[in-house]
Protein backbone atom coordinates (compact mmCIF):
# COMPACT_ATOMS: atom_id res chain seq x y z
CA UNK A 1 0.00 0.00 0.00
CA UNK A 2 1.59 3.23 -1.20
CA UNK A 3 0.94 6.44 0.70
CA UNK A 4 -1.07 9.02 -1.24
CA UNK A 5 0.35 12.55 -1.64
CA UNK A 6 -2.10 13.75 1.05
CA UNK A 7 -0.98 11.02 3.42
CA UNK A 8 2.67 11.88 2.78
CA UNK A 9 1.87 15.40 3.91
CA UNK A 10 -0.37 14.46 6.82
CA UNK A 11 2.11 11.99 8.29
CA UNK A 12 5.26 13.90 7.33
CA UNK A 13 6.54 14.21 10.92
CA UNK A 14 6.29 10.44 11.32
CA UNK A 15 7.85 9.76 7.91
CA UNK A 16 10.97 11.76 8.76
CA UNK A 17 11.20 10.32 12.28
CA UNK A 18 14.11 7.94 12.91
CA UNK A 19 12.81 4.42 13.52
CA UNK A 20 9.32 5.27 12.18
CA UNK A 21 9.36 6.20 8.49
CA UNK A 22 7.18 4.97 5.68
CA UNK A 23 7.16 1.37 6.91
CA UNK A 24 6.00 2.40 10.38
CA UNK A 25 3.25 4.60 8.96
CA UNK A 26 2.07 1.88 6.60
CA UNK A 27 1.95 -0.53 9.49
CA UNK A 28 -0.15 1.91 11.56
CA UNK A 29 -2.54 2.46 8.67
CA UNK A 30 -3.09 -1.29 8.47
CA UNK A 31 -3.47 -1.74 12.25
CA UNK A 32 -6.63 -2.29 14.24
CA UNK A 33 -6.80 -1.04 17.81
CA UNK A 34 -9.71 -1.59 20.17
CA UNK A 35 -10.27 1.00 22.88
CA UNK A 36 -12.42 -0.27 25.74
CA UNK A 37 -14.02 2.76 27.38
CA UNK A 38 -14.48 6.10 25.60
CA UNK A 39 -13.97 8.09 28.80
CA UNK A 40 -11.07 9.73 30.60
CA UNK A 41 -8.35 7.48 29.19
CA UNK A 42 -10.16 6.56 26.00
CA UNK A 43 -10.43 10.24 25.02
CA UNK A 44 -6.70 11.04 24.70
CA UNK A 45 -5.87 7.54 23.47
CA UNK A 46 -8.39 7.69 20.64
CA UNK A 47 -7.57 11.29 19.70
CA UNK A 48 -3.86 10.53 19.36
CA UNK A 49 -4.29 7.18 17.65
CA UNK A 50 -6.68 8.73 15.15
CA UNK A 51 -4.27 11.58 14.47
CA UNK A 52 -1.40 9.09 14.12
CA UNK A 53 -3.28 7.20 11.43
CA UNK A 54 -4.16 3.92 13.11
CA UNK A 55 -6.27 2.49 10.28
CA UNK A 56 -9.09 0.99 12.31
CA UNK A 57 -10.11 2.17 15.76
CA UNK A 58 -12.79 0.22 17.60
CA UNK A 59 -14.60 1.92 20.47
CA UNK A 60 -16.48 -0.06 23.12
CA UNK A 61 -18.74 1.90 25.44
CA UNK A 62 -22.41 1.52 26.28
CA UNK A 63 -22.58 4.81 28.17
CA UNK A 64 -23.89 8.26 27.28
CA UNK A 65 -22.03 11.51 27.83
CA UNK A 66 -22.91 13.18 31.11
CA UNK A 67 -22.00 16.58 32.52
CA UNK A 68 -19.63 15.10 35.14
CA UNK A 69 -17.63 13.43 32.33
CA UNK A 70 -16.58 16.72 30.74
CA UNK A 71 -14.00 17.62 33.42
CA UNK A 72 -11.64 14.99 31.96
CA UNK A 73 -13.18 13.20 28.98
CA UNK A 74 -11.92 15.74 26.46
CA UNK A 75 -13.25 14.06 23.33
CA UNK A 76 -16.79 14.96 24.43
CA UNK A 77 -18.19 18.49 24.46
CA UNK A 78 -21.05 20.22 26.23
CA UNK A 79 -23.52 19.80 23.36
CA UNK A 80 -22.76 16.05 23.43
CA UNK A 81 -24.36 15.52 26.86
CA UNK A 82 -26.91 12.72 26.53
CA UNK A 83 -25.43 11.31 23.30
CA UNK A 84 -23.89 7.84 23.16
CA UNK A 85 -20.17 8.20 23.86
CA UNK A 86 -19.25 6.14 20.81
CA UNK A 87 -21.21 8.53 18.53
CA UNK A 88 -19.69 11.62 20.10
CA UNK A 89 -16.18 10.16 19.87
CA UNK A 90 -16.60 8.94 16.31
CA UNK A 91 -17.55 12.41 15.12
CA UNK A 92 -14.38 14.01 16.57
CA UNK A 93 -12.09 11.23 15.39
CA UNK A 94 -13.40 11.39 11.83
CA UNK A 95 -12.98 15.17 11.82
CA UNK A 96 -9.35 14.75 12.91
CA UNK A 97 -8.58 12.09 10.34
CA UNK A 98 -10.95 11.00 7.56
CA UNK A 99 -8.41 8.30 6.56
CA UNK A 100 -9.38 6.02 9.39
CA UNK A 101 -12.18 3.58 9.94
CA UNK A 102 -14.13 3.78 13.22
CA UNK A 103 -15.98 0.72 14.46
CA UNK A 104 -18.54 1.47 17.15
CA UNK A 105 -19.51 -1.11 19.75
CA UNK A 106 -22.27 0.62 21.71
CA UNK A 107 -22.34 -1.95 24.46
CA UNK A 108 -20.50 -2.74 27.68
CA UNK A 109 -17.82 -5.39 27.39
CA UNK A 110 -19.01 -8.54 29.15
CA UNK A 111 -17.99 -12.16 29.50
CA UNK A 112 -20.52 -12.97 26.78
CA UNK A 113 -19.20 -10.61 24.10
CA UNK A 114 -15.54 -9.92 25.02
CA UNK A 115 -13.87 -12.65 22.96
CA UNK A 116 -15.89 -11.87 19.83
CA UNK A 117 -15.38 -8.12 20.11
CA UNK A 118 -11.63 -8.30 20.81
CA UNK A 119 -10.82 -11.05 18.32
CA UNK A 120 -10.37 -8.98 15.11
CA UNK A 121 -8.03 -6.42 16.68
CA UNK A 122 -4.22 -6.25 16.84
CA UNK A 123 -3.96 -4.30 20.08
CA UNK A 124 -6.32 -3.43 22.93
CA UNK A 125 -6.37 -0.40 25.19
CA UNK A 126 -8.03 -0.72 28.56
CA UNK A 127 -9.53 2.62 29.50
CA UNK A 128 -12.27 1.26 31.74
CA UNK A 129 -13.33 2.63 35.08
CA UNK A 130 -13.86 -0.54 37.10
CA UNK A 131 -11.92 -3.62 38.16
CA UNK A 132 -14.43 -6.11 36.77
CA UNK A 133 -13.89 -4.91 33.21
CA UNK A 134 -10.11 -4.51 33.67
CA UNK A 135 -9.83 -8.18 34.66
CA UNK A 136 -12.17 -9.11 31.84
CA UNK A 137 -9.97 -7.26 29.30
CA UNK A 138 -6.85 -8.86 30.78
CA UNK A 139 -8.28 -12.38 30.79
CA UNK A 140 -9.85 -12.18 27.33
CA UNK A 141 -6.68 -10.73 25.78
CA UNK A 142 -4.45 -13.39 27.35
CA UNK A 143 -6.81 -16.14 26.17
CA UNK A 144 -6.83 -14.71 22.64
CA UNK A 145 -3.09 -14.00 22.58
CA UNK A 146 -3.62 -10.25 22.11
CA UNK A 147 -1.31 -7.45 23.20
CA UNK A 148 -2.80 -4.73 25.37
CA UNK A 149 -2.03 -1.72 27.51
CA UNK A 150 -3.80 -1.45 30.85
CA UNK A 151 -4.17 1.88 32.64
CA UNK A 152 -5.68 3.03 35.91
CA UNK A 153 -6.04 6.44 37.54
CA UNK A 154 -7.49 7.84 40.71
CA UNK A 155 -7.04 10.98 42.82
CA UNK A 156 -3.68 12.38 41.63
CA UNK A 157 -2.00 9.13 40.60
CA UNK A 158 -1.83 6.73 37.69
CA UNK A 159 -0.38 3.37 36.73
CA UNK A 160 0.12 1.62 33.41
CA UNK A 161 1.51 -1.65 32.06
CA UNK A 162 1.75 -3.27 28.63
CA UNK A 163 1.40 -6.94 27.76
CA UNK A 164 2.22 -9.05 24.77
CA UNK A 165 1.86 -12.82 24.67
CA UNK A 166 4.53 -14.39 26.86
CA UNK A 167 5.02 -11.41 29.17
CA UNK A 168 3.46 -10.74 32.57
CA UNK A 169 -0.27 -10.06 32.67
CA UNK A 170 -2.24 -7.87 35.08
CA UNK A 171 -2.99 -10.91 37.25
CA UNK A 172 0.76 -11.61 37.61
CA UNK A 173 0.88 -8.32 39.51
CA UNK A 174 -2.56 -8.19 41.08
CA UNK A 175 -3.86 -11.80 41.12
CA UNK A 176 -7.36 -10.71 42.14
CA UNK A 177 -9.26 -7.44 42.34
CA UNK A 178 -9.40 -5.77 45.75
CA UNK A 179 -12.31 -6.51 48.04
CA UNK A 180 -15.27 -4.27 47.22
CA UNK A 181 -14.85 -2.44 50.53
CA UNK A 182 -11.31 -1.45 49.50
CA UNK A 183 -12.19 -0.15 46.04
CA UNK A 184 -11.96 3.55 45.45
CA UNK A 185 -13.65 4.63 42.24
CA UNK A 186 -13.19 8.07 40.70
CA UNK A 187 -16.83 8.76 41.52
CA UNK A 188 -16.02 8.17 45.20
CA UNK A 189 -12.63 9.83 45.67
CA UNK A 190 -12.32 12.07 42.64
CA UNK A 191 -9.63 12.34 40.00
CA UNK A 192 -7.60 15.23 38.68
CA UNK A 193 -8.86 15.58 35.11
CA UNK A 194 -5.50 16.29 33.53
CA UNK A 195 -3.96 13.02 34.71
CA UNK A 196 -6.28 11.18 32.35
CA UNK A 197 -4.30 12.95 29.64
CA UNK A 198 -0.96 12.06 31.26
CA UNK A 199 -1.80 8.39 31.43
CA UNK A 200 -3.81 8.16 28.20
CA UNK A 201 -0.97 9.59 26.12
CA UNK A 202 1.36 6.98 27.65
CA UNK A 203 -1.10 4.29 26.56
CA UNK A 204 -1.36 5.72 23.04
CA UNK A 205 2.44 5.83 22.84
CA UNK A 206 2.72 2.23 24.03
CA UNK A 207 0.20 1.11 21.39
CA UNK A 208 2.13 2.87 18.62
CA UNK A 209 5.45 1.43 19.85
CA UNK A 210 4.03 -2.09 19.85
CA UNK A 211 2.37 -1.70 16.45
CA UNK A 212 5.42 -0.39 14.62
CA UNK A 213 7.93 -2.35 16.70
CA UNK A 214 10.07 0.41 18.16
CA UNK A 215 11.55 0.94 21.61
CA UNK A 216 10.89 -0.94 24.82
CA UNK A 217 7.22 -1.05 25.79
CA UNK A 218 6.24 -1.54 29.42
CA UNK A 219 6.43 -5.33 29.21
CA UNK A 220 7.00 -6.96 32.62
CA UNK A 221 6.88 -3.49 34.12
CA UNK A 222 4.48 -1.12 35.84
CA UNK A 223 4.94 2.61 35.36
CA UNK A 224 3.42 4.75 38.09
CA UNK A 225 3.22 8.46 38.62
CA UNK A 226 2.16 10.77 41.39
CA UNK A 227 1.13 14.10 39.91
CA UNK A 228 1.55 15.91 43.25
CA UNK A 229 5.28 15.22 43.41
CA UNK A 230 5.61 14.46 39.68
CA UNK A 231 7.51 11.31 40.60
CA UNK A 232 7.42 8.72 37.82
CA UNK A 233 8.68 5.25 38.71
CA UNK A 234 9.11 2.10 36.67
CA UNK A 235 8.88 -1.19 38.55
CA UNK A 236 10.01 -4.43 37.01
CA UNK A 237 8.04 -7.60 37.64
CA UNK A 238 8.49 -10.96 35.93
CA UNK A 239 5.75 -13.17 34.59
CA UNK A 240 4.44 -15.11 37.57
CA UNK A 241 4.73 -18.84 36.87
CA UNK A 242 2.06 -19.37 39.53
CA UNK A 243 -0.39 -16.96 37.82
CA UNK A 244 -3.90 -18.44 37.73
CA UNK A 245 -4.35 -17.15 34.16
CA UNK A 246 -0.99 -17.28 32.35
CA UNK A 247 1.16 -19.43 34.69
CA UNK A 248 2.27 -23.00 34.28
CA UNK A 249 -0.92 -24.52 35.67
CA UNK A 250 -3.72 -22.04 34.92
CA UNK A 251 -6.99 -22.40 36.79
CA UNK A 252 -8.76 -19.63 34.86
CA UNK A 253 -9.46 -21.19 31.49
CA UNK A 254 -12.68 -19.47 30.49
CA UNK A 255 -14.24 -16.07 31.13
CA UNK A 256 -16.29 -16.16 34.27
CA UNK A 257 -18.67 -13.80 36.00
CA UNK A 258 -17.04 -10.42 36.44
CA UNK A 259 -20.02 -8.92 38.19
CA UNK A 260 -19.77 -5.45 36.73
CA UNK A 261 -23.05 -3.59 36.94
CA UNK A 262 -22.91 -0.23 35.22
CA UNK A 263 -23.99 2.21 37.92
CA UNK A 264 -25.32 5.68 37.41
CA UNK A 265 -23.21 6.97 40.30
CA UNK A 266 -19.97 6.70 38.34
CA UNK A 267 -21.18 9.22 35.78
CA UNK B 1 14.73 -0.21 61.87
CA UNK B 2 14.24 2.69 59.52
CA UNK B 3 13.16 2.17 55.93
CA UNK B 4 11.51 4.29 53.25
CA UNK B 5 7.91 3.47 52.47
CA UNK B 6 6.52 5.37 49.50
CA UNK B 7 9.32 7.92 49.90
CA UNK B 8 8.58 8.50 53.59
CA UNK B 9 11.03 7.49 56.29
CA UNK B 10 9.27 4.96 58.52
CA UNK B 11 10.31 3.00 61.59
CA UNK B 12 9.20 -0.62 61.52
CA UNK B 13 9.62 -3.71 63.67
CA UNK B 14 9.00 -6.23 60.84
CA UNK B 15 11.92 -8.19 59.44
CA UNK B 16 10.26 -9.52 56.30
CA UNK B 17 7.56 -8.38 53.88
CA UNK B 18 4.88 -10.67 55.24
CA UNK B 19 5.29 -9.16 58.71
CA UNK B 20 5.34 -5.68 57.23
CA UNK B 21 2.05 -6.34 55.42
CA UNK B 22 0.53 -7.24 58.79
CA UNK B 23 2.17 -4.31 60.56
CA UNK B 24 0.77 -1.94 57.90
CA UNK B 25 -2.61 -3.74 57.79
CA UNK B 26 -2.40 -4.12 54.01
CA UNK B 27 -5.48 -5.67 52.41
CA UNK B 28 -5.16 -9.19 51.08
CA UNK B 29 -5.92 -8.31 47.48
CA UNK B 30 -5.17 -5.47 45.10
CA UNK B 31 -1.85 -4.44 46.60
CA UNK B 32 1.65 -4.94 45.18
CA UNK B 33 4.93 -4.30 46.98
CA UNK B 34 8.29 -3.41 45.46
CA UNK B 35 11.69 -3.36 47.11
CA UNK B 36 14.30 -1.27 45.32
CA UNK B 37 12.08 -1.04 42.21
CA UNK B 38 11.59 -4.82 41.96
CA UNK B 39 8.07 -6.14 42.52
CA UNK B 40 7.88 -9.02 44.98
CA UNK B 41 5.01 -11.51 44.43
CA UNK B 42 2.87 -12.02 47.50
CA UNK B 43 3.85 -15.68 47.60
CA UNK B 44 7.46 -14.60 48.30
CA UNK B 45 6.70 -12.01 50.97
CA UNK B 46 7.42 -14.33 53.90
CA UNK B 47 10.83 -15.19 52.42
CA UNK B 48 11.80 -11.64 51.58
CA UNK B 49 13.83 -10.02 54.36
CA UNK B 50 13.82 -6.25 54.78
CA UNK B 51 17.20 -4.57 55.12
CA UNK B 52 17.79 -1.37 57.05
CA UNK B 53 17.27 1.62 54.72
CA UNK B 54 15.34 -0.40 52.13
CA UNK B 55 13.20 1.51 49.65
CA UNK B 56 9.77 -0.04 49.72
CA UNK B 57 6.87 1.03 47.55
CA UNK B 58 3.34 -0.11 48.21
CA UNK B 59 1.11 0.16 45.16
CA UNK B 60 -2.65 -0.15 45.26
CA UNK B 61 -4.36 -1.18 42.04
CA UNK B 62 -6.16 1.86 40.55
CA UNK B 63 -9.38 1.26 38.68
CA UNK B 64 -10.29 4.71 37.38
CA UNK B 65 -10.38 5.48 33.70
Amino acid sequence: MELTPTQKKRYNRHLILDGFGKEGQQRLLQSKVLIVGAGGLGSPVSLYLAAAGVGTIGLVDGDQVSLTNLQRQVIHTTPDVGRPKVDSAEEKLKAINPDINIVKHEIYLSEDNALDIIHPYDFVIDGTDNFATKYLVNDACVMLGKSFCMGGINRYAGQVMTHRPGTACYRCLFPEPPAISEVETCAMVGVLGSIAGMLGTVQATEAIKCLIGVGEPLFNALLTFDALTMNWQRFEFPKNEGCALCGKHPTITRLKEYAFQPCSKKK
Amino acid sequence: MDININNRKTSITSTNLQELAQEMSLPEKGVAVAINNQMIPRTEWADTPIADGADIVIIKAACGG
